[in-house]
């Protein structure tokens, strides 16, 4: 069997046994929900609700301010209690977040919904606007953008990322078992929309029930390519290589080379506002890590505290130090239990403490460098982060680093080249202020 | 329960400085074993004492003399002892021989900041100034085979193969002589089959920069044969790349991590570099072996190497 890849990466420990058989569960309904203005990249919404006042599931809460920007619906049917700032994990910065006390079950405000093929291609982008929908991948782009490109860059493939590299995280590959009709009515959708007739599926090869079960439903949809299971395989430019052969350019998007490449769980999402009129008020998401009690796979309401979500996985062992939204290569370490979800929050995993790292020069292992799918020299990206010549750096490509943390991963002498290199990016970008 | 936030990536793999170091003795060890075979107790007695005090040595300047309180050792002192005395002949008196492991790390490692940050192999530094101070001992050779047991200095000394060509005496030994170690030499430039039993254990740890042996090796079997079918007074090419210190140069001095680029096409260039100085100044130089003065040499490069092999960036468009 053909797999695919692409240059470089690495093979951490998949530790994917602990929630790969667990069935998908739907939660029980937060009784409080803390919902950010900031729940997708670019500009944060505004908020259009008011202290005390009533709301359904599913009605807007907050509006785009931007092109880049994301429609926040009410993940359920409450009365908003409280605007406050709250720090966003990701950003790093305090963000307007909406509290709502939830009083009684589901009241659904639905959006204009049916059969797509009654739509015309700018109602489904419409819809699919209104319903907030963000890639669920992690990165939160607004999924409407880049359903949208501009006319002269001509799409002619639609890649759906069903990779699921970084370790522990399994939802994807449930959905892909559990959900494949949703994914196949999801991905019908964006083919119409794009106007694509090429849909690639890619799944990496630690998943052959999902590509056995994904190839059997999406007969005549899609072509479901088997990935090298390899670290970071699912990384949007890796995995448009790895299908397509085709490079995207330093600094370009995906759409440069006639691509757009979308999550699974977006394309449930896709079909879920669509058919079911049901705005992105709730998620799939792995519970897992060595820290939980009883790891799962479970669907719950954007907004719900973390330390909610973890309670009904029968909570977590005392032990346990670090608790990370997302996987354990790329996601955010939180300091504060209480914090909620996001629509990119594939996972919340739990680890127990390791021995501490003791790190030591760099000894040229090269290993980095043969690791980094980007084709870059993290160790040298490094040093000249550390001297503060950011300049150098650019010139390195610094800018083109993807912070998949491959190389940290491997370095024997445990560097963190991604804290320094993220480092260096917000600074040369603060310095450059604005400029390109 | 007390969270940590910590940076991502947040789970690491296993390997460390150490480990790696310790591979690297492991890989040594067949080499040091047949050492003592060949020549006698006082090879691996002078093996383990470069493992200890090359060790002891990294402690006291990182310690004492450079003030870091936090210092754990790493066993890169210890690779260096232990690759300094497989560059020694086993009649090495101690005395010479740590004089040579002081400077090696002292002035080869910590002078230029320590660990990661030397720009020559410390051991080829140790062994080059060893060379030049001390050329009489380190130019006396015995003949293998004495025993375990006997004292280096009851046997015989004998010249290398490489000092009988280059005087063009007439050989003696075979191939299958070369290949096991039964010729005169250093501690570790005898043994062709054990220095590759550690090499290959190296190969399967993923531990080594393995472009290099195999360019270096390569050209020197290469530029031999041409040679040699000029004038077979040059020597054959399977006689070069068995003899003298190639395969210990190739295999464990010129993979040194630290001295040694970064990228592929860095790791070709350098190894191609190490072997055609290797030829020019066995075949027409002063010195019958020129392994570890090509390594060092290349060594200087290594800066340049890396400037002029940069990977391009995935996606970067050809300029």
């Amino acid at each position: 069997m053909k797999l695919f890849t692409f240059r470089g990466g690495v093979h951490p420990p998949e530790r994917k046994e602990l929630s790969r058989d667990r069935e998908i569960v739907r939660a029980p309904l937060p009784s409080r929900v803390f919902v950010s203005m900031s729940n997708h990249a670019g500009a944060p919404a505004k908020p259009v609700v008011e202290t005390g006042q009533e709301v359904k599931t599913g009605q807007v809460i907050g509006e785009p301010t931007a092109f880049i920007s994301a429609y926040v619906h009410s993940p359920v049917t409450g009365k908003v209690v409280e605007i406050k700032k709250m720090l966003h994990p990701v950003i790093g910065k305090p963000i307007d977040t909406v509290v709502i006390e939830r009083t009684g079950d589901d009241d659904w405000e639905l959006l204009p919904h049916g059969d797509f093929e009654r739509f015309s291609k700018e109602e489904l982008v419409d819809i699919v606007k209104k319903a907030g929908i963000v890639g669920l991948g992690g990165a939160m782009f607004p999924t409407h953008v880049k359903l949208s490109p501009p006319p002269e860059k001509k799409i002619d493939t639609l890649i759906i990322n069903g990779a699921e590299c970084e370790p522990y995280l399994t939802i994807d590959h449930r959905l892909m078992l559990e959900r494949a009709e949703d994914i196949a009515h999801g991905i019908s959708i964006m083919k119409k929309i794009l106007d694509v007739e090429e849909v690639i599926v890619g799944i990496e090869n630690n998943k052959i029930d999902a590509v056995e079960n994904m190839k059997k439903v999406l007969r005549g949809i899609a072509k479901v390519y088997t990935l090298k299971t390899k670290y970071p395989q699912g990384s949007e430019k890796q995995l448009i290589y790895a299908v397509t052969g085709r490079k995207v350019p330093s600094g370009g998007l995906p759409m440069d080379v006639g691509v757009v490449v979308q999550n699974v769980g977006t394309a449930v999402a896709v079909k879920e506002a669509v058919a079911d009129g049901k705005p992105l008020v709730e998620r799939g998401l792995t519970v897992a890590g060595e820290g939980v009690n009883e790891p799962k796979n479970l669907i719950v309401r954007i907004g719900s505290p973390v330390s909610w979500i973890l309670e009904l996985c029968g909570g977590v062992k005392e032990e346990t130090n670090r608790i990370i939204l997302g996987g354990p290569m790329m996601g955010i370490a939180i300091r504060d239990v209480n914090t909620p979800i996001f629509k990119g929050t594939s996972g919340i995993v739990a680890l127990l403490p390791e021995k501490p790292l003791v790190p030591k020069p760099c000894i040229r292992c090269s290993r980095c460098v043969e690791a980094c799918p980007m084709n870059l020299q993290p160790y040298l990206l490094y040093l000249l982060a550390l001297k503060k010549r950011y300049d150098d750096a650019v010139k390195e490509g610094l800018m083109d680093c993807i912070e998949c943390g491959s190389c940290a991963f491997i370095c024997p002498s445990k560097i963190e080249h991604v804290r320094y290199i993220k480092l260096a990016k917000n600074v040369y970008r603060a310095l450059r202020g604005g400029k390109k | 329960m007390k969270l940590i936030t910590a940076n991502a990536p947040h789970i690491r793999s296993f390997d460390n400085v150490r480990s790696i170091m310790i591979d690297v003795l492991i890989a040594l060890i067949p080499a040091v074993i047949g050492a003592s075979i060949f020549f006698g107790w006082y090879a691996l007695f002078l093996s383990i004492l470069g493992m200890a005090v090359g060790e002891l040595i990294d402690y006291i300047i990182m310690r004492w003399i450079r003030g870091k309180k936090d210092f754990v050792p790493d066993g890169s002192g210890a690779v260096t002892g232990v690759l300094l005395a497989l560059n020694v002949s086993a009649r090495l008196p101690v005395g010479i021989f740590l004089i040579g492991l002081i400077f090696a790390l002292g002035v080869g490692k910590h002078v230029f900041g320590g660990l990661g940050q030397n720009i020559f192999n410390p051991a080829l530094v140790g062994r080059v100034f060893l060379m030049i101070s001390f050329p009489t001992y380190m130019t006396t050779w015995i003949i293998p085979g004495a025993g375990f047991l006997k004292s280096p200095w009851d046997v015989q000394t004998a010249a290398t193969p490489l000092m009988i060509l280059k005087e063009g005496g007439q050989m003696n030994v075979t191939y299958w002589d070369l290949f096991i170690g039964k010729v005169g030499g250093s501690l570790g430039e005898t043994s062709v089959l054990l220095l590759l039993i550690g090499f290959v254990y190296l190969l399967l740890r993923k531990r080594i920069k393995v472009m290099i042996p195999i360019s270096y090796i390569g050209t020197v079997f290469v530029m031999t044969a041409i040679f040699y079918a000029i004038n077979p007074k040059f020597g054959d090419p399977i006689f070069h790349i068995l003899s003298g210190g190639l395969m210990l140069g190739a295999l464990f001095m010129a993979t040194d991590m630290v001295t040694s680029p970064m990228t592929r096409k860095g790791q070709l260039i350098f190894g191609l570099g190490c072997g055609v100085l290797t030829v020019v100044i066995r075949l027409f130089g002063a010195y019958p072996e020129g392994v570890s003065l090509s390594i060092l040499f290349m060594n200087s490069l290594v800066p340049i190497i890396d400037a002029v092999t940069k990977p391009r960036v995935f996606g970067e468009v050809k300029r």
